[in-house]
């Protein structure tokens, strides 16, 4: 053991090193966003909760993005960290978790969300400070100006634009269509998107039932909506209630009479609920693997995830983490950095093809004009593996007359 | 009665007088709070910490003081959120007036519940008050053009404040910290002043003994209701501090899980005392951050060690704390 | 709005009603009888969930899945008194509440770490698939035999609890434990039996529902307050309640769904504020046992 004086002499040199070391580091705050300093993005997503599994194929897609970037060497030599935080779904938790990754963390953007409510707690967090964000969550709310900013930016298809292209595909005129709807502002938006496709094809409304959000027993519905006699019923929900209410309705003989169509059919519901309850339901949705024969998009995307998970393929929610990330990362290499307003401005300007097609963000309300997939689920035995999950009826191209008009959602332009 | 909140106490002579000893507690909790953000990871955990405080002290007056387990407190916590972001962003209702309008509004509300459900009394009056906080839940969902309903409440950002003729960068999370404490002062003071009060007195008796209480000639229904109600009020200024902080309100502040979580903050701080709450908060809010490190999983390991909190560890943190640094005081 | 739709909706409120009085049952029955509030109960019924549907997948019939299901939960019931609540007796009447709230947390998320966060589908059995032609209307096969499984139950419930030993000893046991013990009766083993009871007859409702909405560890939550709300309507303890409780509100959520539907799930919450504002203890409970 060496003697105490000595050890003190070393504590104390040590000590000494330290503190001058220490007071260094606090000295030079500003030396930490160096132009030879990590691009930090942050991505808040719910790993807790009912989404968890969607959760997890958006870290992992957006992961992807980010690797690819950095082995091409990063932007402007500088590479790229995702910081990804569990919003546990909870919009409270998300504005908590986006104000740690904007002080503490100091993120130069924010990608993410999955529920609507989830994306404009981030949106009001980050557009008050001035941060960037792009929102990958499904909403026509964040397009309207009362939520829009210029920091805003909302990658995910809207309500508006899948109701559309479901529409066009199943609905003709003279039919005669009921709609069930979950009572709470995305089903509302969910229920005048197709109200108004309706309308301009020359379909007939034959009624209209809201149901609670979260309702877990549809029986009460189902006799009312039989009595319609509808030719097409849509769903307007989402998530468990799109998947308990397709099952109860199918438990009802609801099928037998009527074709079953909702908005967004969503990868993982009809993996919850299994091929014989989906069979015949019509919707609409971001991505499916299955595009990869027609587009060679889709089939790099696809080729890319598999080399790097093992085999596995992407899902519809995994591809906007992709897509959201892919596309602001493709705008901060076009401005050669990090600076906010020129981000932006390379956002505006921004062409881009990752997952499907060429897409690019429209001026008044920065939303993404893009493809909209319309997928059939196909039953048990046409599957031709376990991840056939549907037939891809229709890919129409984007298009600016896809969205509301800039003035209706309250923009100056 | 209630005894101090600090070991410092200890050493006093308890011949310091009631006023004294009162000053104390409130002082010494606020010295704690106002280093909160430089010993805590983050300055967005210390507001969570001041702000589940002042919710979970409101509670502990229903619940730690008065024996009344209920099961919807985060109905008025919610109240006070909402009122304060209506009032701001639909009413253009300027901060410091639109505070002391949502508390006012809440407390309205508290009463209203709090009429139904002291006609009930035991496990009924926490069944009771789950289900009416359950309703204001639903009454919230549908009221979509007030409150924003599912989407949550939004639009009412506080960029900047003027205090006394200065102008405050209010989105600078050190300022904003300091403003909220104030408010957090100010309900501590306010609870102080009951706690040390007649009224005080009366409520810890109905815990006590209700029926021996009502012998004494108290009128106890009529002081449930107004424990109730004050309870409500000072967690609905955790609501409003809660809608300045984060500039928006989620609709799930209303749900049980919020009040479950509150109640689980009074069992680990320990309830019955005065500055239990915000260590209940702030274990809690430490607790979740730190096992969502390793694990998203980490709702088990709060569950099982709230389960062993009320097996082994009643008091909770802080109170059994003070339980064994507690020397030669009478208690009752 | 004609006859025959009015006929169907309230069949469809009684089969809502039906799983309603199963899950309410378990929790005023351990009530009644112990003076023990679950809050886990909503968990338990979840877990009922997907243990009948891995029995049924493990053995390929949905009936075993049904017959073991309850009995294994119910046991596992037991176990959770007997090391948890049973330490809580002599201590405040919260304390069960508060611990089992707890409880519910570890449970939960429990089932999420084996089974996964998303929800697996329970097929309704291959017997009671489809529609039964009513002459009026098309009700589900399977809706029709819920009911009259849970009239079939209340029927056993009720036989036993009046007309057997084990029912007399379960009821004196709830009405004085010590002269009980005083007459040699185990009573640690009459406690043990109710929680059990209790507990599978919430697995009982879980399974029971698994085929009519997606088993997901989140199901039981929505169903705890459902549950507290008939129980506070029909009076804890009190099995009459529950049925009568049950039957009132399962009907009531079904005819509103009729003309408003989506205040459905607030009529339950409004109907639970009447009945308190004119008698607290519920329609049958008994004043003063609730302290």
């Amino acid at each position: 053991m060496p003697k105490s004086g000595s050890t003190s002499k070393i504590t104390r040199r040590t000590a000494l090193a330290g503190l001058s070391a220490g007071a260094a580091l606090l000295a030079m705050p500003r030396l930490g966003r160096a132009a030879d300093e990590t691009i930090r993005i942050g991505f808040p997503t719910p790993l807790t909760g009912p989404f968890a599994a969607e959760a997890r194929d958006q870290v992992k897609c957006a992961e992807l993005a980010v690797k690819l970037v950095n082995d091409k060497g990063g932007i402007g030599g500088r590479k790229v960290e995702l910081l990804v935080r569990d919003d546990k779904l909870n919009a409270g938790e998300a504005a908590t978790r986006t104000l740690e990754l904007i002080e503490k963390d100091k993120v130069h953007a924010v990608v993410g969300a999955l529920s609507s409510a989830v994306q404009l707690a981030v949106n009001e967090v980050t557009r008050a400070r001035g941060v960037i964000y792009v929102s990958i969550s499904q909403s026509d709310t964040i397009n309207e100006a009362k939520d829009f900013s210029k920091y805003t930016f909302h990658e995910a298809l809207n309500p508006h634009m899948t109701t559309a292209a479901v529409a066009r595909q199943t609905l003709k005129k003279g039919m005669k269509v009921a709609h069930l709807v979950a009572d709470y502002a995305y089903g509302h938006e969910m229920l005048r998107g197709f109200k108004r496709a309706q309308a301009a094809i020359g379909a007939d409304n034959v009624g209209e039932i809201l149901h609670p959000f979260g309702a877990a027993d549809y029986s009460t519905f189902m006799p009312r909506l039989m009595s319609m006699r509808p030719d097409v019923l849509c769903i307007s929900n989402f998530g468990r209630d799109q998947a308990n209410s397709i099952k109860q309705a199918v438990d009802f003989g609801v099928k037998q009479q009527m074709k079953i169509v909702v908005p967004v059919i969503l990868h993982n519901q009809r993996l919850a609920v299994g091929p014989d309850v989906f069979e015949g339901v019509v919707g609409g949705a971001n991505y499916y693997w299955g595009l990869e024969g027609q587009s060679k998009s889709a089939a790099a995307f696809n080729a890319a995830f598999k080399a790097a998970n093992g085999g596995a393929i992407p899902t519809d929610y995994g591809a906007y983490g992709y897509s959201g990330v892919g596309s602001l990362l493709a705008a901060m290499q076009a401005a050669g950095g990090t600076d906010t307003d020129k981000v932006v401005d390379a956002l505006e300007k921004l062409q881009y093809d990752l997952t499907k097609g060429p897409q690019h963000y429209r001026k008044c309300d920065h939303q993404s004009v893009q493809s909209v997939l319309v997928l059939e689920s196909k039953k048990k035995s046409a599957m031709a593996g376990d991840n056939d999950l549907f037939a891809v009826l229709a890919n129409d191209a984007g298009s600016d007359d896809m969205l509301r008009s800039c003035s209706e959602l309250g923009h100056a332009t | 009665m209630t005894g101090p909140s600090s070991g410092e106490a200890v050493a006093k002579p308890s011949s310091g007088g009631l006023g004294w000893l009162l000053e104390q507690r409130v002082l010494l909790s606020v010295a704690v709070l106002a280093v909160l953000p430089w010993v805590l990871p983050s300055q967005a955990l210390a507001v969570n910490v001041l702000i589940y405080g002042v919710v979970v002290m409101g509670y502990n007056l229903l619940f730690g003081y008065t024996g009344l387990l209920s099961f919807g407190q985060a109905a008025f916590f919610g109240a006070g959120a909402y009122f304060t972001g209506i009032a701001i962003g639909r009413y253009g209702v300027p901060w410091f007036a639109a505070v002391p309008v949502a508390v006012l509004l809440s407390t309205c509300l508290a009463a209203a519940i709090g009429i139904v459900s002291t006609r009930t009394r035991g496990i009924y009056f926490s069944m009771v008050t789950l289900a009416l906080a359950q309703l204001v839940y639903y009454v919230a969902l549908q009221a979509s053009s007030f409150t924003g309903g599912e989407n949550g409440l939004r639009g009412f950002t506080v960029d900047r404040i003027s205090l006394f003729g200065l102008q405050l960068n209010f989105l600078d999370p050190v300022n904003k910290y300091y403003v909220l404490m104030a408010f957090a002062a100010l309900a501590m003071w306010f609870q102080s002043r009951i706690l040390n009060s007649p009224f005080g007195a009366v409520i810890e008796a109905i815990r006590e003994n209700e029926q021996r209480a009502r012998a004494c000639g108290y009128d106890v229904e009529r002081s449930k209701l107004i424990v109730f109600m004050l309870s409500g009020a000072i967690s609905s200024l955790g609501g409003c501090m809660l809608a300045l902080h984060l500039s928006i309100v989620p609709l799930d502040i209303l749900h049980y899980q919020t009040s479950g979580m509150i109640v689980m903050m009074v069992l680990l701080g320990g309830a019955r005392s005065f500055f239990g709450p915000f260590v209940g908060a702030a274990s809690f809010l430490i607790l979740e951050d730190v096992i969502s490190l390793w694990t998203p999983h980490w709702q088990i390991f709060v569950g099982a060690i709230f389960v062993l909190f009320v097996l082994f560890l009643p008091k909770g943190i802080w109170g059994t704390l003070l339980d064994a640094l507690r020397v030669g005081k009478a208690r009752p | 709005m004609d006859l025959s739709l009015i006929i169907m909706q309230l069949l469809s409120g009684i089969a809502l009603g039906a799983v309603l009085v199963i899950t309410a049952l378990g929790l005023t029955i351990v009530f009644g009888m112990l003076g023990v509030v679950n809050f886990a109960h909503g968990a338990l019924f979840m877990i009922g969930a997907y243990a009948g549907l891995y029995l049924a997948s493990l053995t390929g019939s949905f009936w075993w899945g049904l017959l073991l299901a309850p009995i294994l939960i119910g046991a596992f019931g037991m176990l959770i008194e007997f090391v948890l609540i049973r330490r809580l007796y002599g201590r405040s009447i919260d304390d069960p509440l508060l611990l089992t709230f707890g409880l519910s947390y570890i449970l939960v998320e429990g089932v999420r770490i084996v089974f996964g966060s998303d929800g697996i589908p329970f097929p309704t059995p291959p017997q009671l698939v489809g529609v039964l032609d009513l002459g009026i209307g098309f009700f589900p096969r399977y809706r029709l035999f819920v009911i009259a499984l849970v009239a079939v139950v209340l029927l056993v419930l009720w036989l036993t609890l009046e007309k057997t030993r084990v029912g007399l000893i379960v009821r004196a046991g709830a009405r004085d434990p010590t002269i009980m013990q005083v007459l040699g009766v185990d009573i640690g083993r009459v406690w043990l039996a109710i929680f059990g009871l209790g507990v599978g007859l919430a697995a009982l409702g879980g399974v029971l529902a698994g085929p009519m909405r997606s088993v997901n560890p989140e199901m039981g939550s929505l169903v705890l307050a459902e549950a507290f709300v008939v129980t506070v309507i029909g009076g804890l303890g009190s099995i009459v309640g529950a049925v009568v409780a049950g039957l009132m509100v399962g009907i009531s959520i079904s005819m509103v769904a009729l003309f408003a539907p989506e205040m459905a799930t607030i009529v339950m919450f409004a109907l639970m504020a009447i009945v308190l504002l004119i008698r607290p203890q519920g329609l049958f409970g008994v004043r003063g046992r609730t302290a």
